[in-house]
């Protein structure tokens, strides 16, 4: 309970002006297509450099939270990802937009990011010790499996069918291999200067979602004014709070997946969402109702995306082993100050440490509160026409892309992506599970390839990667869900050529 | 876009100030391109030694850093040495051995011909770690182990050609026994799989592993002389008797392109070593562990033909 203890600093006015100016500009950060969390992060360092340590990472601490879940912002309203680990909240909260409930949807997601952020910090707080080691005990095979358990819900996700959600896929790991490979440095399928850096995950993303997008608004043209013509329904904050709660099965899926990857280090916390998003669909009653506006969507996804901002900092605060790339810009902050994370920090620095981690805990509050308010604003953004919005959404599109690393080749890829992926949607296809693969094929590329030279060098392949409890856990877990997967297609064929012989 | 406004900036600059720009330069911001992720050791450190830049002592214009990171630098540096702007304004971050022993083994974009070094500020030597419960005590431990089980020993290290390799092959060569290199990417995840016993050794920053000591042995420095500063009690690899010397530092300074005006790099070369021994940034260097080391041009220039001609020889074979 020492944590308790170390309260009192952060309800100084100080720090409370230092924490809302760090949620506000967090929220607002996190809205901006490009602009992920870890950036936002290293964007802030340089100003704490004249601040006293613990008002430094208060400001870190709070931006942290506030971006991970400003993210949603664009998700929901523009369908563009705010990062990647808001793809799964842009699957339903955009349909929930379309239809004119954006408030509602803005509203639950600030809810249950509340719940999953301050499960994950409680875990932070009174779970560190335990699960620090365990924590480290994730190797490549691990994480190769970890990767391969994301492979197996690429087919399911968003897509009608199971063959072109697959497609969709392959062409997303494809485009990961672009570039220099990030192991040995050989050069992939790099035919234009703009592709010599690979496709960055972030520029990929914006050009994925957003352009196809701004193509439909502007084919609509001018005569088709209605296409946007929702009418924004006002929604209550209680009610909302009570159709959070009557998720708990969501609820529960989110926080323990969350906090789950966000432990795990190098599993990168961007798939927690999209995991807990197709768990939840798949122990859901309404599942074929995914996709088409469920509350319950954009609840497990939000959740489970904040449960992982506490849990990913177990590694770095315990062993000073950043396990997210979030974690490795903090690592810097904290460096800045003279603050070495380890065993050792709490009984050094007690004052820095809790005051960070409580200020990640009062960050889910103010976090909440501002974002309820933003959503009632930021509703509205629908009543906007067409041809405008789109014209604002391209700009946003290609300020992100080229915000990422300051780079022109980024807004090309990013806009010839986005043009590549528009005709495959008119072909059913769609950019969620095209997404995943670009996340997931350098994960389980470079830990094969390290795992390789590991086996090698030790008791060979087979035993390396497929004995041992945990690679046997997360095996059963890759077959399951491939079981799970084909069963479901079969039944639903089943379903259709019924459906065909009765007609 | 920006670059181009810059040039079409520079360009009237120069035609209306003719022969004396150097002595207004630099009447605006200056930037800095660093090669790697906001957040890395690289990028932070630069963002310590140029904070004092817009004192009046200095350059008097601040310094901005800008990161263009992708494939262990090679995207930051290849714009750097084919689009960067020759007018002094726009800077660049440089890792030694990095970048010269990728324009031995790729055709890169950049050598050490078309770069012109301004300062130097620090050196991170390579470490060799292993885990905590590791049964090796010393580097003579591991080399015994090793010659009876050849190619079994794992070593973690940031990838191929940086330092931490370079240190690997040095040790490959002093103790004639073959071990395993297992990239990663980075030195954080390389470290972290030391800690985490997926790796038997490994090769790292002295300044990461010097913070992890509580879950690490350090049983060598790959430098000439130990480090007084922050691990007194760790023997050089020549102290345990391996012929492994100071090749792997990684050296972090400043640079521009070639063509820049002779009389700006002489302004920059003047001004930039003491912006670097500004008290305010030794301090802030030493609060996170990361070691000064300050050289002038002079001393840089003569740094990177050593480094260039002793990686032409060692990277030969591979």
């Amino acid at each position: 309970m020492e944590f308790l203890y170390h309260f009192g600093p952060v309800f100084t006015l100080s720090s409370m002006a230092i924490l809302c100016a760090g949620t506000i500009g967090g929220l607002l950060l996190g809205a901006t297509p490009g602009l992920s969390p870890t950036m936002a992060v290293a964007l802030l360092i340089p100003f704490t450099f004249h601040m006293d340590p613990a008002q430094g990472l208060m400001l870190l601490g709070a931006a942290y939270t506030a971006t991970v879940a400003g993210g949603a912002v664009s998700a929901i309203l523009l369908k563009i990802p705010g990062a990647p680990a808001n793809i799964a909240t842009a699957l339903d909260g955009y349909a929930m937009a379309r239809k004119g409930e954006g408030a509602k949807a803005l509203q639950l997601c600030f809810i249950s990011s509340f719940i999953g952020g301050v499960l994950g910090v409680l875990v932070l707080i009174f779970l560190t010790p335990v699960l620090a080691q365990w924590a480290l005990s994730f190797g490549p095979s691990h994480l190769f499996w970890i990767a391969i358990l994301g492979v197996t819900i690429i087919g399911s996700l968003d897509s009608k069918s199971v063959v072109k959600g697959l497609l969709a896929g392959c062409i997303g790991l494809w485009i990961a291999m672009i570039g220099y490979d990030s192991i040995q440095g050989v050069e992939r399928f790099i035919f234009s200067e703009h592709l010599e850096g690979g496709v960055h995950i972030i520029a990929a993303l914006i050009g994925l979602f957003a352009i196809p997008q701004v193509i439909e608004m502007l084919e609509g043209g001018r005569h088709k004014r209605t296409f946007e013509m929702v009418e924004v329904k006002p929604h209550s904050v209680w009610k909302s709070v009570g159709i959070t709660l009557g998720h708990p099965r969501a609820l529960t899926i989110g926080g323990i997946v969350g906090v789950i990857i966000g432990l795990i280090p190098g599993a990168g916390g961007q798939i927690a969402g999209l995991v807990s998003y197709d768990q939840a669909r798949r122990f859901s009653p309404d599942r074929e109702k995914f996709g088409s506006g469920q509350a319950e969507g954009v609840i497990a996804a939000e959740t489970a995306n904040n449960a992982m901002v506490g849990p990913s900092l177990v590694p770095l605060l315990t062993l000073s082993v950043p396990g997210s790339p979030t974690a490795a810009v903090l690592l810097g902050g904290l460096l800045i100050h003279g603050i070495f994370p380890g065993p050792n920090l709490f009984v050094q620095h007690p004052d820095v440490a809790w005051a960070f981690i409580n200020s990640l805990l009062v960050g889910q509050f103010l976090m909440m509160i501002f974002g309820l308010y933003i959503a009632g604003l930021a509703a509205h953004v629908v009543r906007i026409p067409p041809a405008i919005l789109a014209s604002g959404i391209l700009v946003l599109a290609v300020f992100g892309a080229y915000s990422v690393q300051n780079s022109q080749s980024d807004v090309v890829v990013m806009l010839a992506l986005g043009i590549g992926m528009y005709f495959l949607q008119q072909y059913g296809f769609s950019p969620a599970p095209l997404v995943l693969g670009v996340i997931l094929g350098p994960i389980a590329e470079s830990n094969y390839v390290q795992g390789r030279i590991i086996a090698q060098a030790g008791d060979g392949m087979f035993s390396y990667f497929c004995l041992g409890t945990m690679n046997l856990v997360l095996i059963s877990l890759v077959v399951l869900s491939i079981f799970y997967s084909v069963a479901t297609e079969i039944r639903m064929r089943r379903l259709d050529s019924l459906g065909e012989i009765a007609t | 876009m920006k670059r181009l406004i810059l040039g079409m900036a520079a360009l009237t600059t120069v035609a209306l100030a003719g022969p004396t720009v150097a002595a207004d330069y630099p009447d605006r911001p200056v930037s800095v391109m660093v090669a790697y992720s906001p957040g890395g050791a690289t990028d932070f450190q630069a963002r310590i030694v140029t904070m004092m830049a817009g004192d009046e002592k200095y350059l008097g214009q601040p310094i901005v850093i800008v990161n263009k990171p992708g494939a262990g630098g090679k995207v930051g540096w290849s714009a750097f040495a084919t689009s960067g702007g020759t007018d002094g304004y726009e800077l660049a971050a440089y890792n030694i051995p990095h970048f010269i022993a990728q324009s031995i083994k790729f055709k890169t974009k950049y050598t050490i011909d078309n770069l012109e070094p301004i300062a130097n500020w620090g050196a991170d030597p390579a470490v060799l770690v292993v885990g905590k419960d590791s049964p090796f005590n010393t580097v003579g431990d591991l080399v015994t182990y090793a010659k009876e089980n050849p190619g079994k020993v794992t070593v973690s290290g940031a990838g191929l050609f940086v330092g931490h390799h370079i240190a690997y092959l040095q040790m490959e060569k002093a103790t004639g026994v073959k071990l395993a290199y297992v990239p990663h990417k980075g030195g954080a995840p390389a470290l972290k799989s030391v800690i985490g016993g997926q790796v038997m050794a490994g090769v790292n920053n002295l300044s990461d592993a010097f913070r992890s000591q509580d879950s690490l042995k350090i049983l060598a420095i790959a430098d000439n002389e130990r480090n007084t500063e922050f691990l007194p009690d760790v023997p050089t690899f020549k102290e345990a008797g391996f012929d492994v010397d100071d090749s792997s530092v990684n050296f972090r300074g400043l640079m521009v392109r070639k063509g820049t005006p002779p009389d700006v790099i002489e302004k920059l070369a003047k001004a930039v070593p003491e912006m670097f021994k500004d008290p305010k940034v030794a301090k802030q260097m030493k609060a996170g562990g990361s070691p000064l080391k300050i050289m002038n041009r002079e001393e840089v220039q003569a740094m990177w033909q050593r480094r260039e001609d002793y990686l032409k020889e060692l990277l030969k074979d591979l």
